[in-house]
């Protein structure tokens, strides 16, 4: 790692429930459908996301990933079929974490970005603060705590947005295409620190275009086509004997419509 | 100029927090001519030394005052228009009238007088001169004890309310000072009562042109609001204000206020009331 | 014209000897406003952000209704209040008619609609931002509209300006429910009218300036604390 980034510790960035407690996951989806004014978006979908791992989604523009995404964070209501947790309804809601596309900055500081999700659950201000500055400066923000978040730079924003997302130890992560648009630098950074989340623990569920990033980070790959799960396999199978001829052409780099 | 920032901000400041002193009040409605004529200012503090009775004035026209005593929301007012007067009293929102001074109305209009009302004999008679020649009057026009003696005026000169209108009467809807800025706006004739017309601070071409038919002579009266339908009314406050208002001493300061060297008002009260 | 260079004389006159009616009627005038400003904030701003976040039947009805309110009468307001705490009305018994409270009353009840209004716009647009980000953190209904009130303070700030701005020019409304009275309700504003109907039209003018003046200060004053709070924060 030859990033401005320091370690993360198993201890920081490990799940709650590794420390005890069962976790939120495996999440099942049951023929899980998403519409919208009577158009269906997705599904029905049918799958599962085991307690280990890093699953990349694919598929071409408008395949559905990031409603696929929505739908499992809960942002997007399950017209029919089932999205189910290990965890009854209300446990699982605090223990999930998304980054969005286009990352939403708060009009307040960087160091009160990241204590936010903190302070939402009731740790003190002053607590909350520190251990958000002690993110930020191993996420490589050290040097703009205090400026408003709004005006840093896109891999800056998004470092904000995954320290705000991990500094609750959430089960489960999901990234929509995080590094769309960002340098080499600020995508090293940003995968190593998911490299080092999944190594304590965390679940991450994310998409992306970017072929050599999917193979560089997954261990498992849904390749979402027409609204569906086209295709579903462990990441070396995939990307060495895809199954579908919609797979091999998107892997071989083909405009697949 | 910084000292004298501070010293404005302490102004401000301590007017800011200072609190009224809590003496007994009352509030009385009154006309806008008696606020006007600066009377007030001399009475009210020889009331609060002789009473130690607080007494707030709010400033509205007759119809207004006597509304607001129907409503209960003053303790008594002073006004002027007898017919209204009784209709309140008839009504069972006055305790009684009583008769505390009269003052009277002047004719006011443009310095040269281009109508002539100057050599009338009577007051109905200047109002027939400026209606024949259609030259602009402007009305208070707001149910005032002065609007009601204006109509009573045109009455008299031989024209109902339905007959004043056309482009040159002109109806203002506002008090005295109001429709004589109008008035002065318009260089057109009015009628006012006379100290609100001596103290009017923007006169520009009108004169006072007519003045002492008995008939232009403005009787005030103060009515203290009846306890009996108006519960919650300070009565007992109203009434010792009456007995002030009718003393000796308030005939003394009433009949020697002068404006301009002018005397305003003459003392009338009798020993009891009507 | 002459009026004019009058009354400016006349207000730095009246402000230079620190004239105590003056400085009694402002004071007056800033505390009626000021708490109104206060009271008008404290239910409009969270009910203009109530509004942006909340769906529900009437939603648009009520920001409709909201929007025309902004532009309330206020001698109809004034009258409104007049009958209500009028001796004979149903809240005579409080005493409250041709009090500095009454004022106070009428101009939180002009002023609401505006603020929640422009609240509600503001709100709305940060809303629409940080929709996503709030519901994924789970955050409660509570904790949502805290979170733009307090991001969205600029705005409201503004919002709460302009409250400040239509209060301390009332005339109408304030004139009905305070009485104009002397030492007691009279203010600036009812001051100037008071004049300006005796042809003092100098005089007027230049409390006329002094108002001017004042909210221009109060105005400025405000946001210089906003700025003293942006260096340490924000």
């Amino acid at each position: 790692m030859s990033s401005i980034l320091e370690a993360l510790t198993a201890d920081e960035i490990a799940p709650v429930a590794e420390a005890g407690g069962g976790s939120i996951l495996p999440l099942r989806l049951e023929g899980a459908v998403a519409r919208i004014r009577g158009k269906t978006l997705i599904g029905p979908i049918d799958l599962t996301i085991g307690r280990r791992g890093l699953t990349i989604v694919m598929g071409p523009n408008g395949s559905g990933k990031t409603t696929l995404l929505r739908l499992m964070h809960g942002l997007q209501r399950v017209a029919s079929g089932r999205v189910i947790w290990a965890l009854p309804e209300g446990a699982v809601r605090a223990r999930q974490a998304y980054v969005f596309q286009t990352p939403i900055m708060m009009r307040r500081s960087v160091v009160d970005c990241i204590a936010y999700p903190l302070i939402l659950h009731g740790t003190a201000r002053a607590e909350a603060r520190a251990q958000a500055a002690g993110w930020a400066r191993r996420i490589g923000l050290g040097h703009v705590l205090n400026q408003p978040a709004p005006v840093l730079s896109g891999g800056e924003k998004q470092k904000l947005a995954l320290a705000r997302a991990l500094i609750r130890r959430p089960d489960i992560l999901f990234l929509d295409e995080p590094c769309a648009n960002l340098d080499g630098s600020a995508m090293r950074d940003i995968e190593s620190i998911l490299i080092q989340a999944r190594q304590a623990g965390t679940r991450i569920v994310m998409a992306t275009h970017d072929m050599g990033q999917a193979r560089r980070l997954a261990t498992d790959v849904l390749f979402m086509y027409g609204g569906k799960v086209h295709e579903s396999a462990p990441a070396a199978a995939f990307f060495n004997q895809p199954q579908t001829t919609k797979a091999q052409a998107f892997i071989k780099g083909d405009i697949v419509e | 100029m910084r000292r004298l920032l501070k010293l404005m901000a302490i102004s401000l400041a301590a007017a800011l927090f200072a609190g009224t002193a809590p003496a007994e009040t009352m509030k009385m409605a009154v006309t806008t001519s008696f606020e006007n004529s600066g009377l007030g200012k001399v009475l009210l503090p020889e009331v609060k030394k002789d009473l130690g009775l607080d007494v707030k004035l709010l400033v509205v026209g007759t119809g207004a005052a006597l509304r607001l005593g129907a409503n209960g929301d003053v303790d008594a007012v002073l006004v002027h228009a007898k017919n209204a007067e009784l209709k309140f009293m008839k009504q069972g929102n006055g305790l009684h009238r009583r008769l505390i001074m009269y003052n009277d109305f002047v004719l006011i209009g443009p310095k040269e007088d281009p109508v002539g009302i100057k050599k009338a004999k009577t007051a109905a008679e200047a109002l027939k001169m400026i209606a024949a020649a259609k030259f602009p009057f402007v009305s208070r026009g707001d149910d005032s004890g002065t609007n009601k003696k204006e109509l009573a005026l045109w009455k008299e000169a031989g024209f109902d309310k339905a007959d004043l209108k056309g482009s040159w009467y002109r109806a203002a809807g506002a008090g005295m000072g109001a429709t004589l800025n109008v008035a002065a706006g318009m260089n057109a004739y009015t009628m006012s009562d006379r100290a609100t017309w001596l103290k009017f601070g923007n006169k520009r071409d009108l004169a006072l042109l007519f003045a002492g038919d008995p008939k232009l002579f403005n009787q005030y009266t103060l009515i203290p609001v009846n306890p009996k339908t108006h519960p919650g009314v300070r009565t007992d406050l109203a009434l010792k204000l009456e007995d002030w208002l009718t003393s000796p001493k308030a005939a003394k300061l009433i009949n020697g206020y002068r404006i301009k060297g002018e005397k305003l008002f003459t003392f009338n009260a009798k020993s009891a009331p009507e | 014209m002459d009026s004019i260079f009058q009354g400016l004389f006349q207000a730095f006159h009246l402000v230079l000897t620190l004239d105590p009616d003056l400085y009694r009627i402002m004071a007056l005038s800033l505390r009626v406003t000021l708490t109104a400003v206060v009271i008008a904030a404290a239910i409009g701003l969270p009910l203009g952000a109530w509004l942006a976040v909340n769906r529900f039947r009437y939603r648009r009805l009520t920001i409709a209704v909201l929007n025309a309110f902004m532009g309330l009468p206020p001698v109809v307001v004034g009258l409104f209040i007049y009958l209500l705490l009028s001796r004979s009305g149903p809240l005579g018994v409080l005493g409250l008619l041709f009090t500095p409270a009454a004022m106070i009353i009428a101009q939180a009840i002009l002023i609401t609609p505006l603020i929640a209004s422009i609240a509600h716009q503001a709100i709305r647009d940060l809303w629409s931002e940080y929709h996503d980000l709030l519901i994924s953190l789970n955050a409660t209904r509570a904790q949502r509209i805290k979170a733009l009130l307090w991001d969205g303070r600029r705005a409201l700030l503004t919002a709460t300006l302009a409250g400040f701005g239509r209060a301390i020019g009332e005339v109408g409304a304030i004139m009905i429910v305070g009485g104009n009275i002397e030492y007691s309700t009279r203010v600036m504003t009812t001051a100037i009218a008071l004049e300006t109907s005796k042809g003092n039209l100098a005089f007027a003018l230049g409390l006329g300036i002094v108002l001017i003046g004042l909210a221009v200060l109060v105005n400025l004053g405000i946001h210089w604390l906003g700025r003293t709070e942006r260096a340490s924060n924000w």
